[in-house]
């Protein structure tokens, strides 16, 4: 009896929460599922009452004169190249990430306090704004170019904006706090007693790090990384602004099939494969870290 | 259809803002960001006693979304020709008989029967331009450049890494089927692999794709040359007097944008006579001067600011003229090849 009455106040408790998770996450992906297996309409929206899986062949092949079906590379290459930028911001950061939080969880209590509330002092201005702020850092006549220029390092115009590299740059500084604090969190909690055993039984430096620290730190490095990838790939604006609008990502791609190619499923379909990416990347995270290691 | 987005918030909360209802009532006017003078506005509601609230929007499309989804409350929107015919077909709009309206003779040609609705019965001109390219004269070589979309297309050398196109598919893939000679609605692969391959070989040419700020980076001198609207040209050139708008020899997109009555409005009334009162020579001219936009009523030059009215890109001569290429509405198979080549470009 009082199994089950616990049980209903612990439903009823949680009630909350399930009906947001139900309302604003299950709802709209259900939806987003069912457009994808539907016909477009002439004009946008979709032909409630006609199915058609057109938008998912569309995804690998395309319709030639004759009706007949070819292999279509470009929405994969798409996909690869937002796979790679999201990638190389990840591992960016974390070679970043890593050794600042290290640092960071090495200090008194006083200075880490101080030295996290400056990693987190970027999030008190709106991302949009600090995109644009790049811009102005990385373009030809900028602080950056007209720097380099007075320096003496660089010869001519620096060319960097409206180019992958100024996307990376954008992902790298965007993302880099995502990926600091969850490493700081876990390096935090660290039992240093550890480390200092370690070094008792004859462990260098970089065995410590690598043989006991590392170990300890990774759920939170893997955290960082799906904060940082999942983000990234999804990334829509960060590209737009700082890519110059000459290459897609996914995020671009699926705007263009909400609005001038007017095709609502198609753009519902790439939504859902980028949703299946991301849940196969929170797969593999949590078997592999869903216990503590060691344990 | 096409102007920074700024400001246009304040704009509308000032005139949400603006006091309790009027005795003529009210009209709910959407419409692109930037585009009309609040100053008019507050003219039409002394003359009229009706109160105007703005709401304001950013791309046809998301346009038709909202009124598809049964958005209620606008009396008056603006969508651009191409969007008008949709809009009557997917029978969103109110059948208004614009062309009986009284300041309707002031309409001048072409857009008294514009293909989109030939007998203006749901539609009335508001402002008209054309998509061209402008290019700085002092940083070309020999200080000009041929009236072609070949300068565009294919730029001299010394231009690489400062052009700009539109990050706008329609803009661009009209500009080169013009350009190539073929249908801007070409249900055609053959067409379609034409303007793509010429799309290919101008991108490495480009700084980028971008609709935003084409004003600011032509002043700013950061690219040498841009794909513009030609009112947004006229702005540029207020800066930078080296800029010079090019009306191709091959032909040049024409666009306008209509003020229709959504279906359902609530306030019919005052929405027809608001569309009347903007048909007025003196009324449309203020909304001219603000926008740099020319307008489709006679007479309005008279009230044009001077260097307005002394532009040939906005009050272009006959000549010019007979290159316009109006937009057309395309079919669903001829969007899904403009979508391909878009995709293809930037894959």
């Amino acid at each position: 009896m009082s199994d089950i009455r616990t049980r209903l106040r612990q439903s009823m408790l949680l009630a909350p929460t399930t009906l947001t998770l139900l309302v604003f996450m299950l709802l709209p992906m259900v939806l987003m599922a069912w457009m994808s297996v539907l016909a477009p309409d002439t004009y946008g929206g979709v032909r409630w009452k006609e199915w058609s899986l057109d938008a998912y062949v569309q995804f690998l092949y395309e319709r030639d004169l004759d009706d007949s079906l070819t292999l279509n590379s470009d929405y994969l290459a798409i996909f690869g190249r937002s796979f790679l930028l999201a990638g190389f911001a990840t591992v960016v950061t974390l070679l970043i990430g890593f050794p600042t939080a290290l640092y960071i969880a090495l200090k008194d209590e006083k200075t880490r306090q101080r030295l996290i509330l400056l990693v987190s002092i970027p999030f008190w201005t709106n991302l949009l704004v600090r995109t644009y702020a790049w811009i102005l850092l990385l373009r030809n006549g900028g602080l950056i170019d007209s720097a380099l220029s007075v320096l003496g390092l660089s010869q001519g115009e620096l060319d960097v904006l409206y180019t992958p590299t100024a996307v990376a740059i954008g992902f790298v500084y965007s993302f880099l706090p995502f990926m600091i604090l969850p490493i700081y969190a876990s390096l935090e909690k660290l039992d240093w007693r550890l480390v200092e055993a370690a070094f008792d039984l004859g462990a260098n430096r970089w065995q410590a790090l690598r043989r006991v620290i590392l170990p300890l730190a990774m759920p939170g490095i893997a955290a960082g990384c799906l904060m940082v990838f999942i983000p990234a790939i999804g990334s829509y604006y960060i590209p737009e602004l700082l890519g110059g609008g000459k290459s897609l990502m996914i995020g671009n791609l699926v705007q263009n099939q909400f609005g001038t190619a007017r095709n609502w499923p198609f753009g519902a379909a790439l939504s859902f494969m980028l949703l299946a990416l991301v849940m196969v990347s929170l797969w593999i995270y949590t078997a592999r870290f869903k216990r503590p290691p060691g344990e | 259809m096409k102007h920074c987005k700024l400001t246009l918030l304040a704009l509308s909360i000032g005139l949400f803002a603006s006091g309790a209802a009027m005795a003529g009532g009210e009209l709910n006017l959407y419409n692109w960001s930037d585009y009309i003078p609040q100053d008019l506005l507050k003219r039409f509601e002394k003359e009229t006693g009706v109160k105007v609230n703005l709401d304001v929007f950013d791309s046809n499309e998301s346009l038709l979304a909202k009124l598809k989804a049964g958005a209620k409350g606008y009396d008056v929107v603006v969508p651009s020709d191409y969007m008008v015919k949709i809009m009557v077909e997917e029978g969103l709009l109110e059948k208004i008989d614009v062309s009986k309206m009284a300041n309707f003779k002031l309409v001048q040609a072409p857009l008294n029967k514009p293909d989109f609705d030939p007998k203006r019965e749901y539609s009335a001109p508001y402002m008209w331009g054309v998509t061209g390219f402008t290019y700085d004269a002092s940083r070309v070589p020999g200080g000009k450049l041929d009236n072609s979309w070949k300068s565009f297309f294919m730029p001299p050398a010394q231009l690489k890494g400062k052009v700009v196109a539109l990050n706008d598919v329609a803009e661009l893939y009209k500009a080169a089927a013009i350009y190539l000679k073929v249908d801007q609605c070409t249900e055609d692969p053959k067409d379609a692999k034409k303007i793509q391959d010429l799309l290919e070989q101008q991108k490495p040419m480009l700084a980028m794709y971008n609709s935003d700020g084409t004003i600011e980076r032509m002043q700013a001198q950061e690219v040498i040359m841009h794909q513009q609207w030609n009112g947004a040209a006229y702005r540029t050139r207020q800066k930078l007097k080296s800029a010079v708008f090019v009306y191709p020899k091959e032909g040049i997109p024409f666009w306008n944008d209509n003020l229709v009555v959504p279906k359902g409005a609530k306030n019919r009334d005052n929405a027809l006579r608001f569309i009347n009162w903007m048909m007025d020579p003196k009324n449309i001219a203020e909304a001219s001067n603000f926008t740099g936009y020319n307008n489709a009523i006679k007479g309005s030059s008279a009230f044009f600011v001077a260097d307005l009215k002394a532009d040939p890109a906005i009050n272009p001569t006959p000549a010019m003229r007979a290159l316009f290429v109006p937009n057309k509405n395309c079919s669903a198979k001829a969007n899904q090849l403009r979508d391909r080549v878009w995709t293809k470009l930037k894959k």
